[in-house]
């Protein structure tokens, strides 16, 4: 090499060489971790779900219109429906009646022309089926169609006292919606007693019995001997004042009431079932809520006082080991090796008693929910207590709890922390799962919980699957965001075992 | 080895003698049920619980059980659900539906979930990766029972492939009985093949990155040669005493799907006892349950130091 000796210069005379001083902000391993959990999009899509959900749990029971324990003893399992968005076609209290022929679709007619509401939605399928009768060949027409299960209910018979049957008629003056509707006597309609829609003439089958131009034969009672109680009210456009609108039954009046415009004079308002009704006739979007809600802050206090005795317990054998260890260690094989379902049936019969149901179910929880955090802490501690730092502060003088809980704890508290976020997820599963086999019954400490909706609902999987769909959603979500959350907080606090599970 | 095996034995069999003996005095506390004024059996009854030492302190209780159980195998009597029969042949009348439809799904899980990790390992980080990985958290979240709901009615309503309930009668092999299972085998086995999966793919891929492998390689076999007989082999010390651990483990957590599908097994048989009450019936079902939990544990953890000589856990200790 030939450089002119003029041209070499010192890169530095006067000042010192030492390294710059480092311009970005040093970051704690608390925002180390969130960074990582908001990098992960999983754990990201489960927090918002989760989110959510928790709005929905809060929200949900205020939104309803009902509470808890109104159950409406008609409505039950009945599918969904919201008046204002019903002529959208969502949430039209549809249910798909199969294989209807031409008989039921006139008695469909017939609820429609008498109370002004037409239950039926749409045809969704012809089927045209050819058998044989009596030696000819027939062919049947039948229809599956959709219909709007609420209108369909159509009339029911109902029993009033005279007072009740004034305010009734009251309530029908001020709003102009009629609930009570002319009476029939049986021995018009052949006496079929089963069936309160019929108010047209019928053969001895129910059939109706139709005019030249297919018009209903109305066949309401004028008897003035049969009337149970005097009726100044709204009547029918054909009723030319000669109609009776109750019957006799002993100190009382039996009426022919629509079922749907008592529903909005005894609730005060048109029926609003965003999910539909339980078979028990609760508001399921209300219900779930209920449900959800006492899962969650179940499940959370679980967690919590697991957290608690399970670092306790788990830094008392991490940090002594040997014979205390030892010992500690024989304890929990014992406990962890009862099954859970057993531990709960017995504190059910021991407790419930004395300290009621959710309190001796907290107990079940709490007696083995805290060994696994206890192993983890067991394992942080072990790893920890011959560190120098460690042994710094017991050269310094640090009692043990110092040591344990001021310099161990912390280092070890994100590993903890995500272990119980990880056991959630399961106390939510065993809660439901036990209520569900109804060895817990909540439904007197909280309304109701997602066990007890789904096993009222697994009776009507068949006829009505939405009983069991929406629990089951809820339950589905919160389950899978809880347990991606978990992973996602694991992986952000121990990124050297990531992905490994 | 035989030595360490044969200390955890030992000691897994003190474990369950002092939690039966917990549960025990638990159960025997419990008020008895009253019996109906009038009973005919009442004088038998009453005679059977002094027999059992109702009214004696509850070790000299737990002395005469344990005594009964040890010398003839007798569990007492139910005086409730079966009355009069002998708790232990009622227990074998149910444990067959039990065990046959856990035999099946561990049947169809293995090759399943075994056959989908090793995919999902061998296609790492590509779309059907994500996919199955997608899928085994989602299916090993959910609890079984959501999707034993969905199973059913699909399958057995829509579809109408199965029946809703299992049929009756102890022809436990026949076709018939397989098809009316169906929908409890597939129900138990989607959370145990998903689980499969996720211990195959974890393990699989980590030994797949291993030197070995490259070596395995290098000596000229075919990538499909490598994985089978070198990698495969290595995820199998974790995958067999995972099979063990997950049949014993079904075998004891499948209450809600034998309610869900009218299993007569064990499960049920139970929760009848926990009903009844019956505290004969449920002192059993609580020694097989504990037994079977403590048993899964035991056995992960011998085929563990049997299948690889380098994890021999606690020898020393």
């Amino acid at each position: 090499m030939d450089i002119p000796k003029e041209k070499l210069v010192f890169a530095k005379r006067e000042d010192r060489v030492s390294d710059e001083v480092l311009k970005t902000k040093p970051r704690s391993y608390l925002a180390d971790a969130m960074l990582r959990f908001t990098k992960n999009k999983s754990s990201v899509a489960a927090a918002w779900i989760l989110l959510f959900l928790v709005i929905f749990v809060i929200l949900s029971p205020v939104i309803s219109p009902y509470s808890i324990n109104d159950k409406d003893n008609v409505y039950r399992a009945f599918p969904s429906f919201v008046p204002a968005l019903a002529h959208l076609g969502l949430c039209d209290g549809g249910k798909i009646y199969d294989s209807q022929n031409e008989i039921s679709l006139t008695a469909l007619r017939g609820i429609a022309e008498e109370t002004g509401m037409d239950p039926f939605i749409k045809v969704l399928n012809e089927n045209s089926q050819t058998g044989r009768f009596r030696g000819s060949e027939v062919k049947r027409e039948t229809y599956d169609i959709k219909v709007n299960d609420y209108y369909a209910l159509g009339i029911v018979y109902r029993v009033f006292s005279y007072e009740e049957f004034e305010r009734i008629q009251k309530w029908q003056n001020e709003t102009g919606i009629q609930v009570i509707f002319p009476y029939v006597l049986p021995r018009d309609i052949e006496g079929i007693k089963s069936n309160p829609n019929l108010w047209y003439k019928v053969d001895p089958n129910g059939r109706a019995v139709l005019n030249e131009d297919g018009s209903f034969i109305p066949v309401y009672a004028t008897d003035k001997e049969e009337e149970g109680a005097p009726y100044d009210s709204i009547r029918i456009p054909s009723d030319d004042g000669s109609y009776i609108y109750s019957a006799k039954k002993s100190g009382s009046v039996q009426c022919r009431i629509c079922y749907y415009n008592y529903y909005r004079y005894h609730w005060g308002h048109e029926p609003l079932y965003i999910m539909g009704t339980s078979s028990m006739g609760m508001d399921l979007f209300g219900a779930i809520g209920v449900g959800g809600r006492f899962s969650l802050v179940f499940a959370v206090l679980v967690a919590v006082i697991n957290l608690f005795i399970g670092t306790i317990y788990g830094s008392l054998q991490g940090y002594y080991g040997g014979a205390v260890d030892m010992i500690l260690d024989r304890i929990l094989d014992v406990l962890s090796g009862v099954p859970f379902i057993i531990v709960a049936t017995l504190f059910q019969m021991h407790l419930a008693a004395r300290v009621g149901v959710a309190g001796s179910f907290l107990f079940a929880f709490v007696l083995t929910g805290w060994v696994s955090i206890a192993a983890l802490t067991r394992m942080q501690f072990y790893r920890f207590r011959g560190m120098e730092f460690v042994m710094a502060s017991h050269t310094l003088g640090a009692s043990d709890a110092r040591v344990m809980y001021k310099h161990i704890l912390p280092n070890a508290a994100g590993t903890i922390i995500t272990g119980c976020a990880l056991l959630i997820p399961g106390i939510i599963s065993s809660e439901t799962a036990l209520s569900y086999l109804g060895i817990v019954d909540l439904s007197s400490f909280s309304g109701t919980t997602l066990g007890s909706l789904l096993s009222q609902g697994s009776a009507l999987v068949m006829t009505a699957p939405h009983t069991i769909l929406w629990p089951s959603i809820f339950i589905g979500l919160l389950m899978i965001s809880f347990n991606l959350l978990g992973n996602g907080l694991r992986d952000a606090f121990n990124p050297a075992t990531k992905g490994g599970e | 080895m035989i030595k360490y095996a044969v200390k955890r034995i030992l000691y897994m069999f003190l474990v369950l003698f002092i939690i039966i003996l917990i549960c025990f005095v638990l159960i025997r506390m419990l008020p008895l049920p009253q019996l109906p004024p009038g009973d005919p059996h009442t004088k038998v009854v009453m005679m059977q619980r002094q027999a059992m030492g109702y009214d004696k302190p509850y070790l000299v209780q737990f002395g005469l059980f344990l005594k009964n159980v040890v010398t003839d195998f007798n569990w007492g009597l139910s005086d409730k659900l079966y009355y009069g029969q002998e708790v232990w042949s009622v227990f074998l009348q149910k444990l067959p539906a039990t065990v046959v439809v856990n035999l099946y799904s561990i049947i169809l899980s293995i090759p399943l979930g075994i056959g989908l990790g090793i995919f999902a390992a061998v296609r790492k980080n590509t779309w059907i990766d994500y996919l199955i990985s997608t899928l085994t958290v989602v299916v090993i979240s959910v609890p079984g029972f959501v999707y034993a709901f969905v199973i059913q009615y699909i399958f057995c309503y829509r579809l109408k492939w199965f029946p809703l309930v299992m049929k009756s009668g102890t022809d436990w092999l026949s076709p018939e009985m397989l098809k009316s299972m169906a929908p409890a085998i597939l129900a138990l086995s989607l959370g145990v093949i998903a689980s499969f999966t996720r211990t195959t793919r974890a393990e699989l891929s980590e030994v797949l990155t291993r030197d070995f492998m490259l070596l395995a390689r290098a000596k000229g076999l075919t990538p499909v040669q490598a994985t089978v007989r070198h990698a495969l082999r290595n995820c199998m010390v974790v995958i067999v005493p995972g099979i063990f651990g997950e049949f014993l483990g079904i075998l004891s957590g499948s209450f809600v799907i034998e309610k869900i599908f009218s299993i007569p097994g064990v499960g049920s048989l139970t929760l009848n006892a926990i009903n009844g009450p019956d505290y004969n019936i449920f002192m059993l079902t609580t020694a097989f349950y504990t037994a079977i939990g403590l048993l899964g544990g035991l056995v992960v953890d011998l085929s563990y130091g049997f299948l690889d000589p380098r994890i021999r856990i606690g020898e020393k200790g």
